[in-house]
């Protein structure tokens, strides 16, 4: 459909007073997403770092008699195209013409929030101002003329607490009203070298008449900004306004004594600085907590400790909670379990008794363990600490090939390694996206926690379930080493806005900690008990032993494992908690301690954790980043799982 | 060292800033020459250790290349700013005239002309940063001087700048100027790094970790190659 028939259809459906498109767009952790969940009842990623939302979102939402569709676009601060996510929004708002765009702003950060409005004006959006965070900003002193501000840019403005759900009515009602209404808008104009310019380069391209889908005057501040896109797009167009566009670009930067794009940032800067110091007053305010907090997690020997505290602390929390919860839970539970464990006898009674331990197995580890695990990680990342242990981390992280950032999507790691490599996205480079998902891999995750709980934990004690974990973070960095040499290229360093700590929002906390659990209850919960049923028949059935005993050369001989445990670790590529959980199906029982070893209880857990990504990982691996690469870290994995397995299983032999 | 090896090393330095690594197909139409005469200069060079060259993944500078490929970035951005500030040339002209003159310009002659024209940091047609002197004689004093006090500070040329990650937990500073690729330095300017800006900085990390600056009431943080590159004006 070319572009001219979708805006008629568009103006339709306003007479008609039924479809409207609203997008959300603004600069990284502003609040964007908090009101797009809470307009459309949706479940995007909620946190206080910058770089959640990666790829835009889609909802709805019924408000007088409008269906209007909402979309959450990435957060980004100019619509240059040097990183993914200002392409998509770019894209996005010029080519999709929604009916209204709100820029989102965070209120307290008024100025640097202006210059992304200036080019969303420059584009000609149909815009509304939404400034949210008007609680941050009472608190840092900043009262802002919401009047002044609508003058200055001739744009309506709404004040908004989008985590309370205040002036959320409001902005809907202004936003619908610009969709509808035919308002005008207010040219901003620079100052006088620049415009005159702009101006000139505007009326050129309207006489050529070269047909885009962006407006001109934009066209001409990118043409002299020399934005590679659309300096290649319009010269397959005109070559004649490209070579006037460089001309004026030169007069421009000899001027000044800087290059353009220099020029037109500084320009928008200092229009944005102009309105924010009319609009908004400034009063002297004590140091605040936020503040306090501030100074201490960034501190050369305190911020260490917070910053390790925080790395270990996620997992120590789960044991000491979750081993709490789950005895209670056991106890709970006890009264029904089958007093003789069933591996023979009529099969309808094995697979029972499959599906009954896989059931005990789920309840026992996934509600204790995994609950509280998300409620403290939801809790970190709405605080705002992450962005500050990535700072602390920066030089350790250059070690690897990577920056502080990327520390971010380790630490989600722990949760799951799916939505940990997806948001790899805030990396600028390739490279550093593929390093940091090859971490991602080796990063113990629930899945492997409950693993490590079971084998480990139960039987030996909390201490050697968190040596596996000590032994697991520095084998990441020394296999980040390696790969860091292996794969060729630079690294870029850290450029990161470090947003204020905030009291975390307990319904955005107590929902996101919902959304993840629900989809291990209801998605793998399932698979628990159907996959430990099946393997328990099979096993009865005796037709697992060729599979095991082709593969025992490595499990028996080389990892000292007994050589069922091959059946196990395939069946742990689908899901690792198969491993544990076909292991109490074959043996059918949850004491683990009587079929294996001590020696072989640890061996497994460390190979189970390292051996391979599981099936959800090695998809978005392909997915993210092709056939290679994924096969790559999952031979890598394999490989370092073997070697480091069996020298542990001989190390543990002389030891134990 | 020909000129057309130095005309190959300056095309290498030019395509690997943009997409790290050279290949032959964009070095041959760089340089508008064939494909397969690129490939056996690039062995020639990779033989003399000027740069690192593999058919498959690309080519890209040794330090010694680096070297040279900067050498003539220098005496090229020198001679454009000479054409154009002190012979009046006009701007679209002087690129053409540069690339003839920057090979037969002596070390000596690139040295008086930094002096001469007071150590310029960027040329006149595109705003590149002309790379810093090497000097290793006393012939100018001011150079020299600014040598002793480490790389980073060379090029600077107006009174009192200082690189941010030598401020200290709490100065204030004005951006003088930016060293680096369009890409880091478009991302500082929309971060509100823009020339003139006031900055404060809150945090030095240690250990040649990252600074967090006060600007436009956000807070930033920057690693520190790159903040080694951003240059203010210290205020008390
Ligand atoms: N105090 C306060 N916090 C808010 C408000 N709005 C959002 N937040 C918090 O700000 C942080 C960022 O919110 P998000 O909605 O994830 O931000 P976003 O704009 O979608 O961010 P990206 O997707 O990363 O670009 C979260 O920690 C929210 O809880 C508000 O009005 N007041
Ligand atoms: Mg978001
Ligand atoms: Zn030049
Ligand atoms: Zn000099």
């Amino acid at each position: 459909m070319s572009c001219h028939s979708e805006s008629i259809e568009k103006s339709n459906n306003r007479k008609n007073g039924e479809k409207l498109t609203i997008a959300l767009a603004g600069n990284a952790n502003v609040g964007k997403s908090v009101i797009f969940n809470q307009l459309t009842g949706s479940n995007q990623i909620i946190g206080n770092w910058p770089g959640k939302t990666v790829d835009r979102a889609e909802g709805s939402l019924c408000f007088e008699n409008y269906e209007i569709s909402v979309i959450d676009l990435p957060g980004i601060y100019s619509f240059s195209t040097f990183s993914l996510e200002e392409v998509v929004s770019r894209e996005y708002i010029a080519k999709e013409k929604p009916d209204v765009v709100i820029n989102v702003l965070d209120a307290s950060v008024l100025e640097r929030n202006l210059f992304f409005t200036l080019q969303l004006i420059e584009m000609n959006a149909p815009l509304v101002l939404c400034l949210n965070q008007i609680d941050i900003a009472k608190k840092k002193g900043m009262i802002i003329d919401k009047q002044k501000l609508e003058k200055a840019l001739g744009v309506p403005v709404v004040l908004t607490i989008a985590t309370r759900g205040e002036g959320l009515y409001e902005l809907i009602e202004s936003a619908v009203k610009v969709a509808t209404e035919n308002t005008k808008r207010k040219k901003i104009n620079y100052h006088n070298d620049l415009e005159t310019r702009i101006e000139k380069l505007t009326q050129l391209i309207e006489t050529e008449k070269i047909d885009l889908e962006y407006p001109s005057r934009w066209i001409a501040i990118k043409l002299l900004e020399g934005d590679t896109e659309i300096v290649k797009l319009v010269k397959s167009k005109s070559a004649k306004i490209v070579d006037i566009s460089y001309i004026l670009s030169q007069e421009l930067s000899t001027i000044h004594d800087e290059p353009c794009f220099s020029i037109v940032a500084s320009e928008r800067y200092a229009y944005a600085s102009m309105i924010t110091s009319s609009a908004m007053k400034q009063n002297e305010v004590k140091n605040t907590f936020s503040e306090k907090l501030d100074w201490v997690t960034t501190h050369k020997v305190f911020g260490y400790f917070i910053a390790i505290g925080v790395i270990t602390g996620l997992l120590l929390w789960t044991f000491i909670v979750g081993d709490f919860l789950s005895g209670l839970i056991s106890e709970g539970l006890s009264f029904i379990e089958p007093l003789d464990p069933q591996v023979s006898g009529p099969i309808v009674s094995v697979i029972w008794n499959g599906v009954f331990n896989g059931f005990v197995a789920g309840v026992t580890l996934v509600i204790p363990f995994v609950i509280p695990f998300y409620f403290l990680l939801a809790m970190i990342e709405d605080s705002g600490i992450l962005t500050r242990v990535a700072f602390m981390m920066d030089s350790v992280m250059h070690k690897i090939g990577l920056h502080g950032k990327a520390l971010i999507p380790l630490i989600l790691g722990y949760g799951c390694s799916v939505p940990a490599i997806h948001s790899c996205k805030i990396m600028e480079s390739r490279r550093e996206r593929l390093l940091a998902a090859f971490a991602i891999t080796f990063v113990p995750c629930a899945a492997r926690t409950l693993v490590i709980l079971g084998l480990v934990g139960v039987f030996l004690g909390p201490i050697w379930a968190l040596t596996l974990y000590a032994v697991d973070l520095i084998l990441i960095f020394l296999l980040g080493r390696i790969a860091m040499k292996v794969v060729p290229g630079k690294s870029t360093g850290l450029i990161m806005e470090m947003h204020s700590f905030k009291v975390p929002s307990l319904s955005v906390v107590s929902k996101q900690t919902w959304t993840r659990t629900k989809s291990i209850i209801f998605m793998v919960f399932p698979i628990y008990i159907i996959g430990s049923a099946i393997v328990q028949a099979l096993y009865a059935l005796d037709l697992l032993t060729p599979i095991s005993n082709a593969m025992s050369p490595l499990t028996v001989t080389w990892l000292g494992l007994p050589a069922i445990t091959g059946i196990l670790l395939i069946l742990g590529v689908v899901r690792k908690e198969f491993i544990l959980l076909g292991a109490v199906a074959v043996f059918g029982t949850t004491n683990l301690l009587g079929p294996f070893s001590p020696v072989q209880l640890i061996t497994l857990a460390l190979v189970a954790m390292l051996y391979i990504p599981c099936l959800s990982t090695i998809i978005i691996l392909i997915k993210e980043f092709g056939w290679k690469a994924a096969t790559s870290i999952s031979i890598a994995n394999i490989i370092s799982a073997i070697i480091i397995g069996g020298l542990a299983y001989r190390l543990l032999e002389i030891i134990l | 060292m020909t000129r057309s090896m130095e005309d190959y090393l300056k095309a290498v330095h030019k395509i690997s800033r943009e997409e790290e690594v050279a290949s032959t197909t964009k070095i041959s139409k760089a340089l508008r020459v064939a494909p397969a005469s690129v490939t056996e200069m690039l062995k020639k060079l990779a033989e003399k250790d000027y740069v690192k060259y593999s058919p498959y993944h690309g080519t890209t500078l040794t330090k010694k290349g680096l070297k040279i490929a900067e050498k003539t970035a220098r005496k090229h951005r020198l001679l454009e700013r000479f054409l154009h500030d002190v012979l009046k040339i006009d701007k679209i002209k002087v690129h053409e005239q540069a690339c003839e003159m920057e090979h037969t310009l002596s070390d000596d002659a690139e040295e008086s002309l930094c002096r001469f024209l007071k150590h310029p940091d960027s040329c006149p047609d595109d705003g590149k940063i002309i790379p810093p002197c090497d000097l290793k004689i006393s012939s100018c004093a001011e150079c020299v001087q600014l040598h002793k006090r480490g790389l980073e500070e060379v090029g600077k040329h107006k009174q009192n700048l200082i690189s941010i990650n030598k401020l200290k937990d709490g100065q204030f500073g004005k951006i003088s100027f930016i060293r680096g690729g369009h890409k880091v330095l478009q991302r500082l300017l929309d971060m509100g790094l823009t020339p003139g800006t006031r900055i404060s900085v809150l945090r030095v990390a240690p250990l040649g970790g990252p600074v967090v600056l006060a600007v436009r009431s956000s807070k930033l943080a920057i690693g520190k190659g790159i903040a080694k590159k951003v240059f203010v004006e210290i205020e008390e």
